[in-house]
């Protein structure tokens, strides 16, 4: 284990700086916190979540994917795909980094997502140890352990430094780039233990999933609970944008003016057109999207996953539905809690 | 760089064919002159022109065709219209195979097969009845029940009449909804014609049509001792990736594109009912 003191850490900054973009999340003036790419005079948010989760840098909003050059009945077509710069993101929470190996099944399993991939492979994740994990935190739902995350190599800060401890063997290489000063585990330990008293008393630290899972589909999918629960949803998608596993995507074309851009965007089950084709809609109210959505989390996905969730509890959907609905209370209600 | 999947290649419309009101089919080889890739019978690719579309469609010519790849397609919407309008000459983008293709040498090897379409239904399973023409010997009785609105229709008609029909053991019942001049065929619905010819259940079943005839066909396939098991089937969901990973396609757990299109009924039965 080594440390960094937090006097040292703008120099520690500029130095990865040198060869990586750097991205740190920090506070916007709406107080909320968003990943930035780092420059002298920004600093390191406390926040757990980011608006935006980290997804955004594997799975950006939008990126181009080909064009075109229409002439005549002639095409040309050129590949959008660029070089991607190394990178390093530092301050990525348990939840979040738990998310990438959740993207990490749908976008590099055959055939390989070859946007997704070239991103992954030039990042290196720094995650970041939580220290107050909130009231809408449940990753520890998920076996995830907020205390000591997985990436590349994990943070965790202290009264006066940041330790740092190298995971994978990306995040080793990086940490003897920067020769850092070794130092013991005593504070770090000692913080962890008082971390796991916090995530002992978290309301919705142990949800039940039992009642979940790809066994449970059709007396799920069958539910009478869906029409009440997604009764007031406004199909707004909120909830698919803000959360990290979401990674349902559009294709569409754009005119430039001198000739076509094909690019992928996020999109949102929540929508009512997600389904829509020239002959009909299999999912033609939002009964059916907003099932859509929970079960593919907490059914479809350990179908075809080996009963890992799609959700990692990061809270965002419960604090971002303007109706206040969101997982949990989905979860619940399903089993007959609420 | 490697492949990536979400970018196409280039094709070339060398024919079109004319082959109801509303449905034409269209050659595409490669700028090369070569097929663009192989495919099993069964098998989508996506094809599309740039600032107008990209859509899924079956490939209808059977893989034992070394020189092209035909797409019998339906003018539905705005990709479609704009593909009817085209020329002869004219380049569009094309990706695939998509999707896990009909059992041809495995479940239907030495089977007797039953195909049973509707409308444009036949697109799909076309590839498949010329691919068992072709390897006759490995496949047992051919029977073929085809259906469309008017005799002006039927897909295909064509080919049905100078190659299906004339070819010996295999056996081809057309049949159209309404009496029509210059028909003398069989009229009325699908399902009662199934109903009506009776088969014996010694056959394996590929259906595909409008979601109404295959659910009325199905009825009456069970009344006549045929078995779930026995019976495929196609699906068509909106897609856009095609390789199970933009979230568009699935019923349940299944993704209609990489794990599909071809489903055993009963194996559909373990799915939600939403398609
Ligand atoms: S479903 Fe909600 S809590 Fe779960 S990962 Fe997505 S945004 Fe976070
Ligand atoms: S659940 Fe909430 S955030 Fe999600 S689409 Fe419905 S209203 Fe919007
Ligand atoms: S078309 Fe994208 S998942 Fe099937």
């Amino acid at each position: 284990m080594v440390k960094i003191s937090f006097e040292k850490l703008n120099s520690l900054f500029e130095k990865i700086s040198e060869k990586y973009d750097l991205f740190v999340p920090t506070k916007k003036n709406d107080g909320q916190s968003y990943f930035e790419k780092w420059e002298q005079g920004k600093t390191v948010s406390d926040d757990l979540n980011t608006v935006r989760s980290a997804k955004d840098f594997f799975f950006p909003q939008h990126e181009d994917i080909v064009s075109f050059k229409l002439d005549g009945k002639n095409i040309e077509i050129t590949d959008e795909r660029r070089e991607v710069r190394p990178f390093v993101m530092f301050g990525v929470r348990a939840c979040d980094v738990r998310s990438f190996s959740i993207l990490d099944k749908v976008f590099l399993s055959e055939p390989v997502d070859t946007f997704y991939k070239a991103k992954r492979e030039k990042g290196i994740v720094i995650s970041l140890a939580c220290q107050k994990p909130s009231e809408t935190c449940f990753c520890t739902t998920f076996g995830i352990d907020p205390t000591e995350p997985e990436g590349d190599i994990r943070a965790w800060k202290g009264n006066d430094c940041y330790y740092l401890e190298g995971v994978t063997e990306k995040g080793n290489a990086l940490l003897s780039e920067l020769s850092l000063e070794e130092c013991d585990r005593t504070e770090v330990d000692a913080q962890i233990e008082n971390t796991k008293k916090i995530l002992d008393r978290l309301p919705l630290g142990k949800l039940d999933t039992d009642s979940f899972g790809g066994d449970k589909l059709k007396e799920l999918f069958d539910s009478e609970k869906w029409a009440s629960l997604s009764e007031s949803c406004l199909g707004c998608g909120t909830c698919t944008f803000v959360c990290p596993t979401c990674q349902c995507y559009d294709i569409k074309d754009f005119e430039t003016g001198h000739g076509v851009k094909r690019y992928r965007c996020w999109d949102s089950c929540m929508y009512s057109d997600f389904t829509k084709m020239a002959h009909g809609n299999p999912r033609l109210t939002q009964l059916e999207r907003f099932r859509q959505r929970f079960m593919h989390k907490l059914v479809y996905f350990p179908a075809n996953n080996s009963g890992e969730f799609g959700c990692v509890g990061c809270g965002r959907c419960l604090n971002k539905c303007p109706i206040s609905m969101n997982i949990v209370k989905v979860m619940k209600t399903l089993k007959g809690e609420n | 760089m490697i492949e990536e999947v979400l970018i196409p290649k280039l094709g070339v419309v060398t024919d079109i064919r004319i082959d109801t009101p509303d449905v034409k089919t269209f050659r595409v080889v490669a700028p090369d002159g070569k097929k663009v890739f192989e495919h099993i019978p069964g098998q989508c690719a996506m094809l599309s022109i740039p600032g107008v579309g990209e859509a899924m469609f079956s490939i209808t010519s059977s893989p034992t065709n070394t020189e092209f790849m035909e797409f019998s397609i339906k003018k539905c919407g705005c990709l479609t219209d704009w593909l009817h309008h085209m020329e002869v000459g004219q380049q569009v983008t094309i990706r695939g195979p998509y999707g896990n293709g009909f059992p041809v040498d495995t479940v239907f090897k030495g089977k007797n097969l039953l195909f049973i379409a509707g409308g444009i239904g036949l697109a799909p399973l076309r590839s498949v009845i010329n691919y068992v023409r072709h390897y006759r010997d490995s496949y047992g009785t051919i029977d073929i029940v085809y259906g469309s609105r008017s005799m002006d229709d039927l897909v295909d008609y064509k080919e049905i009449i100078n190659e299906w029909c004339v070819e010996e053991g295999v056996n081809v019942h057309l049949t159209i909804d309404r009496e029509q001049e210059g028909w003398d065929g069989h009229v009325g619905f699908v399902p009662n014609y199934v109903k009506e010819l009776g088969f014996d259940t010694n056959k394996t079943v590929i259906i595909c049509g409008p979601p109404i005839m295959i659910k009325f066909t199905l009825a009456g396939l069970s009344e006549l001792g045929f078995d779930k098991t026995q019976v495929f089937t196609t699906m068509e969901l909106k897609m856009k990736c095609g390789v199970g990973k933009c979230g568009r396609c699935n019923i349940g757990s299944k993704y209609v594109c990489k794990d599909g299109p071809v489903f055993r009924c009963d194996e559909l039965d373990e799915l939600p009912n939403e398609y």
